[in-house]
């Protein structure tokens, strides 16, 4: 649901809201999904990104928004230096990534302990972006309001199990996906909430039996 | 409230006799769980933001990173000042602040996008060159940032504000409509005449391309500024006057949509048609980025 702020704003560096605005916000959010700090990044254009990034500096924008920085920081312009001084190393690939919006990027991130994960986004005008997958699990997540990454066991039930919890606690959710590989296999929630959620609630839900892991991701 | 139709806004804030920035702040506020005050005091910061804009962006010497661009606003200006400018002050000093705005997103500068980096100008200059001529109070300015936003979100919401998605139209064209909307409410319009002011505002600049040479906010972005915010003074003029569309806002913004999706990707924001493939514009990429 658009807000006022998602058309008065963002306040930002230009050059283009969506070619470099969304995209540091598409970084920043490969950033927090991963967790930890980023020592190399794959960067794959998709569309008019594929086309463009190089006239609309967003090559730059992703590279800050993985770095961690705001769409207002105005580091974004030498972002590639800042990469180098921080230890991020950064590839760029163009793609035709099939069926996917005109302004997509896929991420590759790894950590330095070997972690790893890949993630891709959307830019769709106005800075405001849609996070598409993660891994290989479709999800749907603007990144305006708390996130819950819930992977589970495909078990009966399990939407129950963690709903409850979430309304014992008076957690509202207002955007909900569920995704697996096979049946059986591994599947993975994706729980959008108002406002904030405690850490102490996620413990719960980790402690629930075939629930493989829990994460907040905080709104960007 | 949906902000899926402009017509539903409007029949509101009449049926409740406040004007539409109230309603919208309003509603904002109770959707957000917050207070109105808070709100107001965001949109505050970006009006700042959109001043600091408008004199970054008025340096003489100051070039895009390209180096393709620049000093466009400063000759404006000067123009203005000797009373050279044909259309007198108001327009004069409009199209300097759309102009500089513009410019400063073009040189990688903080800006404001509304709705987007591209047409970043054309609110701004609207809204800062109305309240100066008229000394409309700083809050009022605040508040008609809620109206624009409103219109803005309608055309986010029923069409597109991408450039990729819906063309140039989909960028300045629903920027224009805007701050044609926010400058009706500003000068004492109705509720209605700004939602003809979006509509007359949006019609004139239906079918408009994104075509920018070598992919870059600059050519012919900036300029298109000036024009959007000229095209929201011609729309909010009418509508002031009583001038009706015949054509209802919302139809006009379907209408926009259907438009970007019949549009050819190449004028979409690839820098493949329009203006990025003329001789000149190939000759300006290669000039860039050498190929």
């Amino acid at each position: 649901m658009l807000q006022v702020f998602d058309i008065i704003g963002p306040i930002m560096i230009g050059p283009s809201s969506s070619h470099t605005a969304g995209a540091v916000r598409i970084g920043k959010y490969a950033r927090s999904i991963l967790g930890t700090v980023p020592v190399s990044a794959l960067i794959r254009f998709s569309g008019s990104f594929a086309k463009t990034y190089k006239g609309h500096g967003t090559d730059k924008a992703i590279v800050a928004g993985i770095l961690g920085m705001e769409t207002d920081d105005e580091r974004i312009r030498i972002s590639l230096e800042v990469a180098k001084e921080e230890g991020l190393a950064y590839t760029f690939e163009e793609t035709e990534i099939d069926g996917a919006h005109p302004n997509t990027a896929e991420i590759f991130l790894k950590d330095a302990d070997g972690s790893e994960i890949l993630v891709q986004g959307a830019s769709i005008g106005g800075g405001n972006i849609i996070i598409n997958k993660i891994n290989n699990t479709v999800v749907s997540i603007s990144g305006k309001s708390d996130t819950l990454i819930i992977p589970h066991e495909d078990v009966p039930g399990m939407i129950a199990v963690v709903t409850k919890i979430l309304a014992e606690h008076s957690v509202n959710i207002h955007g909900f996906s569920l995704c697996r590989d096979h049946k059986g296999g591994i599947a993975v929630m994706t729980i959008e909430i108002d406002g904030g959620i405690d850490e102490s609630i996620n413990q719960v839900i980790l402690s629930q039996p075939h629930i493989l892991a829990s994460t907040i991701l905080k709104a960007i | 409230m949906k902000y899926d139709s402009l017509a539903d806004l409007v029949l509101q804030a009449e049926n409740e006799n406040i004007p539409l920035c109230k309603l919208i702040l309003r509603d904002q506020a109770q959707q957000a769980e917050t207070e109105e005050k808070v709100l107001f005091e965001n949109m505050k910061r970006s009006l700042i933001v959109m001043r600091e804009s408008v004199e970054s962006g008025l340096d003489a010497n100051k070039r895009s990173a390209s180096g393709l661009t620049g000093g466009d606003a400063f000759k404006m200006r000067e123009a203005v000042n000797a009373n050279k400018n044909i259309c007198g002050r108001i327009f004069g000093e409009a199209m300097v602040k759309a102009l500089a705005v513009s410019q400063t997103n073009a040189c990688m500068g903080r800006i404001v996008a509304a709705p987007t980096a591209g047409s970043c100008g054309i609110l701004p200059a609207a809204l800062l060159t109305i309240s100066d001529d008229r000394n409309i109070s700083e809050d009022d300015v605040v508040m008609s940032l809620f109206t624009a936003s409103a219109v803005g979100m309608v055309i986010a919401n029923k069409a597109s504000i991408a450039g990729a998605e819906g063309g140039c139209q989909a960028e300045c064209g629903a920027a224009s409509a805007m701050a044609a909307s926010a400058l009706v409410e500003l000068c004492g319009g109705t509720p209605k005449q700004s939602e003809h002011a979006c509509a007359i505002a949006l019609k004139n600049i239906l079918g408009l391309v994104c075509d920018p040479v070598a992919g870059l906010v600059e050519i012919p972005c900036i300029k298109r500024n000036a024009m959007g915010v000229a095209n929201a003074f011609v729309a909010a003029e009418l509508a002031l006057a009583g001038v009706e569309s015949a054509i209802p806002a919302d139809e006009v913004i379907y209408a926009m949509k259907k438009i970007g999706e019949a549009m050819s990707p190449a004028l979409k924001e690839t820098a493949e048609g329009g203006l990025a493939a003329t001789p000149t514009g190939k000759k300006l990429c290669e000039k860039v980025f050498g190929h």
